[in-house]
């Protein structure tokens, strides 16, 4: 069988897989870091977003062989050692982000990426547009926006 | 998802040869489609080959040229100030495809080697007249297009890059479905070296193709009231739940007028 290394959270791994093994199958069944949800299956959900080399894709859609040698961050790789959250994590529990919680690590995930790659500051409307790929059947996503919104100079703070 | 062999070839030689050596061997891009195709085994290759490692992402701007290589995601030309300088328009549509992470995946090799009628790379391809290079030859938009899901490569051909000439003006504009926001109707119009040209995706039954009679009233004026009394033909267009093809034809008609405008 194919093996795959990648760093997953900062943590060297090596893997078997299968051609067909998807990035979220290796990251939830080999890995067991099941914070990484799927929800739809077929791209449109974005419950499977994860950050390869600092970008965020929907693993669900990625072959596990693809990622060999990147560096992956999933939902669980976010908050720092001694357990402080990072700002969006903060910002989404502050604002109530999130009801059922089934699409928050994906969202989680895509908010950070959209943040960090717009250091000049997203009006409401490009959050809005910029969550394209990520639903929520439960908020109606006034408060994941919100969220996005008080994180933004959190981050680049930092 | 039904199990492969999986390649990744350090050569575009290497990566013809495994084509050319297996009829059901496919080629692996991006795959925001492949991928979601194979999950739903539609399709069943012996060995996926993937070109992420040919060298094969990149943009070069000249004066006269746009120039992407065929592995450069959405979102790097989306992102690209050269682009936007030199073919607003192309950035711009680069960065309507999909959503973010899908842009971040997908490649403009990808995009044009599927053909999907509905995808929106083609109305540019077409509309600016480009020519898309492989690792054997050259082929003009015109003879690249050869209905939905076909195209002008063989088995064993593989993009390398798309040359795009740059116009003097131009524009796409496209009509989403509410739900899924693929293009029920896109237009892209050009003017320039290559003349007055309207492409439409996402319309035609088979996929894209170039709107004559707009091109003809464009070229003896650049205005949207030049498309008045302009109309098309239902006949080849879409018809499914989303737009029956009357609707399709209509909207053609209105894109079109809008993209004129737009492109100023």
């Amino acid at each position: 069988m194919p093996q795959v290394t990648l760093t997953v959270n900062g943590k060297s791994a090596t893997v078997e897989v299968e051609g067909r093994t998807l990035l979220v199958e290796l990251l939830r069944d080999k890995l067991g870091l099941t914070g990484t949800h799927v929800g739809c299956d077929t791209s449109q959900c974005g419950a499977c977003v994860v950050h390869v080399d600092g970008t965020s894709v929907k693993s669900c859609t990625m072959l596990a062989l693809q990622a060999d040698g990147a560096k992956v961050t999933t939902i669980e790789g976010l908050a720092a050692a001694d357990g402080t959250l990072h700002p969006m994590q903060e910002m989404f529990r502050e604002h109530h982000a999130l009801q059922c919680g089934f699409c928050t690590p994906g969202m989680v995930m895509a908010a950070v990426d959209l943040v960090a790659k717009n250091p000049q500051g997203l009006s409401e409307a490009e959050i809005r547009e910029g969550l394209e790929g990520n639903l929520c059947r439960c908020t109606g996503y006034h408060n994941i926006v919100k969220a996005i919104d008080a994180a933004q100079p959190l981050m680049h703070a930092k | 998802m039904y199990d492969f062999a999986y390649q990744k070839p350090s050569s575009l030689a290497d990566a013809a040869r495994a084509l050319a050596s297996d009829a059901d061997a496919k080629v692996l891009a991006g795959g925001q489609t492949l991928i979601p195709v194979l999950k739903q085994r539609l399709n069943k290759p012996s060995t996926v080959i993937d070109l992420s490692k040919l060298g094969l992402a990149g943009i070069k701007v000249s004066g006269d040229a746009v120039t992407i290589g065929a592995m450069t995601t959405h979102a790097a030309v989306a992102a690209s100030a050269e682009v936007k300088r030199a073919i607003p328009a192309l950035a711009a549509l680069a960065g309507g495809i999909g959503d973010i992470q899908v842009r971040n995946r997908g490649t403009i090799g990808g995009s044009l080697a599927n053909n999907d009628p509905s995808a929106c790379y083609p109305a540019a391809v077409l509309a600016l007249g480009a020519t898309i290079t492989t690792n054997k030859r050259s082929i003009s938009a015109d003879d690249y297009f050869q209905g939905m899901f076909t195209t002008a490569l063989a088995a064993d051909e593989v993009i390398t890059e798309v040359s795009f000439p740059v116009p003097a003006r131009a524009a796409y504009v496209k009509f989403k479905n509410p739900a899924s926001r693929y293009a029920m109707v896109g237009v892209f119009v050009a003017t320039g070296p290559k003349g007055v040209r309207v492409a439409v995706t996402g319309a035609g039954q088979g996929g894209v193709f170039r709107h004559t009679a707009a091109e003809a009233a464009l070229g003896k004026s650049w205005s949207a009231a030049a498309l008045d009394g302009v109309s098309i033909s239902p006949d080849n267009m879409n018809s499914d739940i989303h737009a029956s093809a009357p609707y399709r034809a209509h909207l053609v008609g209105v894109i079109t007028r809008r993209a004129v405008a737009a492109a100023g």
